[in-house]
């Protein structure tokens, strides 16, 4: 009963959401796995796969812009795009800025990453990307926070040794250290941060947010979110039950 | 791009790099240096356009159109670029939407402002919503020109107002003696000699334009910076065909080569401007050229 009532859902929303018939959505495109530009120079990862097949439940055409991190949010509600998919965390503070759609990707956990494990998490210099959850951990710390506007730029910072250690996503982490050849490894203990990755919309689009709360159920219930989260994250990643 | 990249973890030395450097990603890097040039080409007169026009209003006999001109003079140039970059951009594009809303929906029954959410109705928005992606690229530029135009036009027209008191009283006073108006002696006499005073000013203000192109990337522009910091940052195999650790060096001394290149061509060609001004001016330049001629 419950994947024919969703199917239902979707077919009015999409009518209703019809008024907008292109959805812009902004990312940062520097953030793999979930979103980066490839060799060719175009949009890809686990965002931007999710992103296109909720846009095709929902009847909507959808667009990506890349947008700096730093000026995301702002972006969004000035109405330069419709929806961001840069992989946010749901927190309480953006929570009143903007809304999000119910998480796409499982609370994960944060870790801490070093030249070597021993490191010092606890009280020396750790960076980590302005605007991020994780950098309000960091800040609360007692640790020095180093902020950098990419997430690039805070593995170079750890690796010149301008940092002690990183603080970012696992899930962004992992590939990172797995590819550095033994030279990054993680430190420290895992920290679990944030409700989960979720799409930011203007507080005011509560149509489009009820259209993309609907696709994210329908694709969390058939198991193609989960496929997609193995894909881009490896076996190991958290899924949904 | 060539044939041999089918399989990039198999190359070599010079080979990889020159399937490393002709990936779409690269191609969209030296496609930003057009941009940059572009932006140049179209700015550049457009700055000297507002500058002239600041100009010509701070000296005008209307009080009203004088005190327009120096007040644009005076504010523009000084607010720092980036807080007018940033505030402009912004009050520019939310400006024109709020016109267009109150033109095209004034039925429309939400408040424009809802706490931070700038919402106008879809058919005011700039550019449209369904408009294609090159559309909102071609906007954006458009707002970084006309942005950059106003504020290097201040700079122009302070220097072009310098510029225009410098030509000699005595060329106005026989200009007038021959019977000319003022608006001719300004047409025919002034404007063609302002320029040989004009011109260090206005190389100074182009040199540094080149140099303040980096800003568009402030505009959301992706431009020759944005590209090298993407190009240069350390990239993994599992994302990339072409993994190399960080080499955003690399990539910005090659931004450092563009711009001494091109700030020098650009020395040299006001150079040789500044020497075919000077002729016949009874300026110290001016003489010197006569001296060599005889």
């Amino acid at each position: 009963m419950k994947p024919l009532f969703t199917a239902a859902l979707l077919t009015v929303l999409a009518t209703s959401a019809m008024a907008q018939d292109t959805v812009r959505i902004g990312t940062e495109g520097a953030y793999a796995p979930y979103n980066f530009l490839n060799d060719a120079g175009e949009l890809d990862g686990f965002e931007i796969e999710v992103g296109n097949e909720l846009c095709a439940r929902a009847n909507l055409t959808c667009e990506w812009v890349t947008n700096d991190w730093d000026s995301i949010i702002p972006n969004l509600t000035g109405g330069n795009y419709d929806a961001i998919m840069a992989g946010m965390s749901i927190t309480p503070e953006r929570d009143e800025v903007i809304d999000f759609t119910q998480n796409y990707s499982p609370p994960a956990a944060s870790a801490y990453v070093a030249l070597s494990d021993d490191a010092d998490i606890e009280s020396g210099v750790i960076a980590a990307q302005t605007n991020t959850i994780q950098a309000g951990h960091v800040a609360e710390s007692g640790a020095t926070l180093l902020e950098f506007a990419t997430y690039d730029e805070t593995i170079a910072a750890v690796r010149s040794g301008e940092a002690d250690a990183v603080f970012a996503d696992r899930d962004a982490l992992v590939p990172t250290v797995e590819e550095s050849s033994g030279e990054l490894t993680f430190a420290g203990d895992d920290v679990p941060l944030g409700g989960g990755v979720g799409m930011g919309l203007r507080e005011s689009d509560d149509e489009l947010q009820a259209a993309f709360d609907a696709a994210i159920a329908s694709m969390k219930e058939d198991g193609t979110l989960n496929a997609m989260i193995v894909k881009w994250f490896g076996e190991d990643a958290t899924v949904y039950e | 791009m060539f044939d041999f990249c089918a399989e990039p973890d198999t190359l070599e030395g010079l080979t990889w790099l020159a399937c490393y450097l002709t990936t779409g990603k690269h191609f969209a890097f030296y496609n930003a240096f057009g941009t940059v040039l572009m932006l140049l080409a179209v700015t550049a007169p457009a700055a000297l356009a507002f500058g002239f026009a600041g100009a010509t209003a701070a000296r005008s006999a209307l009080p009203p159109l004088r005190w327009l001109g120096k007040g644009y003079i005076a504010v523009v140039r000084g607010v720092p670029d980036i807080a007018f970059f940033l505030f402009f951009v912004i009050a520019l594009d939310q400006g024109l939407e709020w016109l267009r809303h109150h033109a095209l929906c004034p039925d429309w029954p939400d408040a424009v402002r809802q706490g931070t959410d700038f919402i106008v109705c879809p058919q005011a928005k700039l550019p449209l919503g369904t408009a294609p992606q090159w559309v909102h690229e071609l906007y954006g530029f458009a707002t970084a020109v006309f942005t950059f135009a106003i504020v290097f036009g201040a700079f122009a027209a302070n220097v072009l107002f310098g510029a225009m008191q410098a030509v000699p009283r005595s060329q106005i006073e026989t200009a007038e003696a021959y019977g000319m108006s003022r608006r001719q002696a300004f047409r025919r006499i002034v404007v063609p000699q302002m320029w040989l005073y004009a011109l260090p000013g206005l190389g100074n203000l182009w040199m540094i334009l080149i140099k303040a192109t980096p800003l568009l990337f402030l505009l959301g522009v992706e431009d020759v910076v944005y590209w090298a910091r993407e190009l240069g940052a350390a990239k993994t195999a599992r994302f990339s065909d072409y993994p190399h650790p960080d080499w955003r060096m690399w990539y910005f001394l090659a931004l450092l080569i563009f711009y001494l290149a091109f700030t020098r061509v650009s020395e040299i060609v006001i150079g040789r401007l500044t020497s075919r001004l000077s002729h016949g001016q009874a300026t110290a330049g001016g003489e010197k050229l006569r001296k060599a001629a005889a």
